[in-house]
């Protein structure tokens, strides 16, 4: 890695969400607190921002938010159907392992695919492949898989490369 | 008014609960340890989101001010679930931990632990 200028804000965005964060968490406005949410949020990336990967930039924001809130949605209702199976007769549960192809080739991307996956329904995600190109999954009560990897790809994947366009 | 705000945040908490409930039902009732991770990811985040939005609107009331540092718990509480939910499951692959046996594509297990593409896919290169 090559020695970089050293800049006063290197994560600037980090600065005012760790700021933010900060005083959220105290809930307090004192000028205490804004004294040491500013040096925190001015000092923790200088030590950190070497260690930041390249991320993709996010292309489409008002997809990013109709993705977020159809994500909501679907851990609500996972909630519910998780807690119907949980409950029912235990016995007419098939359990499955699902390896699903992967098409979005950007790391936090699939973080943020196998993230969604598990908090949505009846679906954890266990592994990825080392060449990132399978996520595995293992699904409370799986009917048919080719149906699941269709829902997960069409529903979470497809949006996902589309907001991060990769 | 303070028994209208109460009345609400003692219904969202007892939602809560129940899901909070369900979830610890579904670690013990569940057969194996793949099938016991989905009660405590899925069921524990709307449990823990409605206690932690009663808890917001009863400290927003009495103080007369918006309290948001619940919200943050939340947020905090959908990123790290699913983090977690994918160590764990990545350590009983590890351990070779056998599932049930009706099971379906146990033949996956393997190479999840590997990570390595799929049989079926494997054959076909």
């Amino acid at each position: 890695m090559k020695p970089t200028k050293f800049r006063f804000f290197p994560m600037p965005f980090h600065t005012f969400l760790l700021f933010t964060i900060w005083l959220l968490l105290n809930n307090s406005l004192s000028a205490g607190h804004l004294l040491l949410a500013t040096v925190l949020s001015i000092i923790i990336p200088w030590g950190v921002s070497s260690m930041t990967t390249e991320r993709p930039r996010i292309q489409k924001p008002t997809l990013a938010i109709s993705y977020v809130f159809l994500v909501l949605k679907d851990i609500i209702s996972a909630n519910f159907s998780v807690a119907l199976l949980v409950l029912g007769p235990l016995k007419k549960l098939q359990p499955g392992f699902v390896a699903v192809p992967l098409d979005i080739k950007s790391e936090l991307g699939i973080t943020l695919l196998a993230s969604t996956v598990s908090l949505t329904p009846g679906t954890v995600s266990a592994e990825i492949s080392e060449d990132q190109k399978w996520l595995y999954i293992h699904a409370l009560h799986l009917e048919n898989s080719e149906e699941l990897i269709q829902e997960v790809k069409s529903r979470y994947e497809a949006p996902l490369k589309e907001i991060f366009g990769c | 008014m303070i028994f209208f705000v109460e009345a609400i945040a003692s219904a969202i908490l007892i939602f809560g609960g129940v899901f909070l409930l369900i979830g610890s039902i579904g670690l013990t009732r569940l057969p194996d340890v793949y099938m016991r991770l989905h009660a405590p990811t899925k069921a524990t985040t709307l449990g823990i989101a409605g206690v932690l939005i009663a808890s917001c609107i009863i400290q927003s009331y009495r103080q007369e001010s918006l309290s948001i540092s619940e919200w943050l718990i939340t947020l905090f509480l959908i990123i790290t679930a699913p983090i977690t939910a994918n160590m764990i499951a990545k350590a009983a692959l590890h351990h070779e931990i056998a599932p049930i046996h009706r099971t379906q594509g146990q033949e996956l297990i393997v190479t999840a632990k590997d990570r390595t593409p799929p049989p079926s896919e494997a054959k076909e290169d």
